[in-house]
């Protein structure tokens, strides 16, 4: 899969740290879940998930690194390339789903919640933040805020409000899905496993090529690029690597 | 029921695929996976002494039947990766190779040495890489080198040596005797083809690092020319790749000479690469009358 050139229609503030990049291009087939490689020639090559395709591709960049910070910098008009949609997307099943999202993890969540709703599901989100200027502003479903420190929505953790509705008596829901630190993701995946409910998480780890070959992001025997980036919670809490480590560039093992 | 084990260098493998060095070999659980998946024997990606963090992204792109890739041989170093292939050894259940590169003769026997401890099956030396204190030149382009650092780790080493050559030379023959000459037990053959690849839409070369190797199934016919011409000059074992994707395919590769065959890319075009290609060479064995895998040849 070649590289396809494309450029940035918009650029929008999600937040203090995020910016939504809106592209000049639809790409056939892309799936919530799915991620493609941003290259900026030049820059770096970097994975991001697809956080919308409709009408366009969106992207949501977090001013995290050095190459994130270049690409979350771009403008309207700069030039992009795109290879994708890469790797395994969310599986789309049962009808009543929530949405967890923590920080920028909102992004796929969002575009899932939007091709769900259109699918006729019902769709509760929770998403949390340190603080109010680090929430994802734009919600497209019934959203609850949680913010650790009070400073907008509830106060605490948006696995404290999970724990709270999957306990609520008449709350059945079939699926949740998650975005976010992986240490939250893990807490996720045991409350829903704890209340019997299905999960599905979206798994970051140091890409290189993103189809395969390479063998950078694995997580224990599973590739983050081609067995994911979605995994369901049971499998990810059977995974020794799962919520404990991962790789730095040269392949070392870093606690998470 | 035909036979499909084979032995390379004292090293009883349960069918001729080989992971390749540097594909899906990482870690531990890579290894095991790919043994798991079908692979008759395992390479780890190739060590040296201390961490390497590799070029930059892009370092991969796939496009029909040709992959490239400049990873750039990053990997954890010898003490991390060490501990990794203990892991593998004890869980694989199938011979685990472990690949190791330097920049001098003497890093090679260190990082060997290192590895050594992880009682690996086979040493694989990765002399087909760039190599920085010789300006750029491969030690595989060299027969003097070649020699030298395989002779340098087999007196260092107890462990069986298969030396990894690249078609990136003038005569790889020569270069294979050199290989036995400095006491190599096998030869591994191909390490990618030196490439680039262009976009012209963004007007630069696509990988970071501007030159990259090209494997997958454009670089075959390469492979076996490259085997063939091998086999014609020593008579050592070889694990024989590039491109092979078939059963067919593999069974061309014995053909031209491979006493086992090396895996790589097709794990990017096979669903279940190991299976599938094993499957398809028993069922050419049994259509062609072949009872055992050292049997296929040219006639």
């Amino acid at each position: 899969m070649l590289p396809i050139k494309t450029k940035v229609l918009k650029a929008e503030k999600e937040n203090e740290k995020v910016v939504r990049l809106v592209l000049d291009l639809q790409l056939s087939g892309a799936q919530p879940g799915q991620f493609v490689m941003v290259w900026v020639p030049g820059v770096d090559e970097k994975p991001i998930s697809i956080a919308e395709n409709k009408p366009t591709l969106e992207i949501c960049v977090a001013n995290a690194g050095p190459v994130s910070e270049k690409i979350s910098q771009l403008k309207a008009g700069d030039e992009i390339f795109i290879r994708g949609p890469l790797g395994h997307g969310f599986e789309q099943k049962g009808k009543k789903w929530l949405m967890v999202g923590g920080g920028y993890g909102f992004g796929p969540l969002r575009f899932l919640a939007r091709v769900g709703k259109e699918d006729g599901k019902s769709v509760e989100a929770i998403l949390g933040a340190r603080t109010k200027t680090l929430l994802m502003g734009k919600a497209i479903c019934e959203t609850c805020f949680v913010t650790n420190d009070g400073s907008e929505g509830l106060t605490g953790t948006s696995v404290d409000e999970l724990e709270a509705r999957l306990s609520a008596k008449g709350a059945k829901y079939d699926m949740v899905f998650s975005c976010g630190p992986e240490r939250m993701m893990q807490a996720v995946a045991q409350a829903c496993e704890k209340h019997g409910v299905q999960s599905q998480l979206l798994v970051e780890r140091y890409m290189k090529c993103g189809f395969g070959i390479c063998g950078h992001c694995a997580m224990g025997k599973w590739l983050a690029c081609v067995d994911g980036p979605a995994i369901y919670g049971n499998e990810a809490l059977k995974n020794p690597e799962f919520g404990k480590e991962h790789q730095d560039r040269c392949g070392c093992k870093k606690p998470i | 029921m035909v036979k499909l084990e084979v032995t390379v260098a004292k090293v009883k493998m349960r069918n001729p695929f080989v992971l390749a060095s540097g594909v899906r070999g990482n870690y531990a659980g890579l290894l095991i996976r790919a043994a798991q998946e079908g692979a008759g024997a395992v390479t780890s990606k190739s060590c040296s002494i201390e961490p390497r963090p590799g070029h930059p992204n892009p370092t991969a792109l796939i496009f029909g039947n040709t992959v490239m890739n400049a990873v750039g041989l990053s990997n954890p170093g010898v003490a991390e990766e060490a501990e990794q292939l203990k892991k593998a050894v004890k869980e694989a259940g199938v011979p685990v190779i472990a690949s190791v590169f330097g920049k001098s003769a003497d890093e090679f026997v260190q990082a060997a040495k290192a590895l050594e401890v992880a009682k690996p099956a086979m040493l694989e030396l990765n002399i087909s890489c760039p190599n920085v204190s010789r300006e750029g030149r491969m030690f595989s382009a060299d027969p003097a080198a070649t020699e030298e650092i395989v002779r340098a780790v087999k007196k260092a080493v107890k462990l069986p040596v298969s030396a990894k050559l690249s078609p990136n030379v003038t005569d790889i023959a020569e270069i294979a005797v050199a290989a036995k000459k400095g006491g190599a037990d096998a030869i591994t053959a191909i390490n990618t083809l030196s490439g680039m690849w262009i976009d012209a839409f963004a007007k630069k070369p696509y990988l970071a690092n501007r030159q990259g190797g090209v494997s997958g199934p454009a670089i075959k016919p390469v492979a076996l020319r490259c085997i063939w011409q091998i086999r014609q000059a020593v008579d050592l074992p070889i694990i024989g790749g590039g491109g092979i994707t078939s059963g067919t395919d593999a069974a061309e590769m014995l053909m031209a000479g491979a006493t086992a065959v090396s895996i790589g890319s097709a794990v990017c075009y096979r669903k279940n690469a190991f299976a599938e290609i094993k499957d398809e060479l028993i069922a050419f064995m049994e259509s062609e009358g072949y009872a055992k895998v050292s049997d296929i040849k040219l006639e």
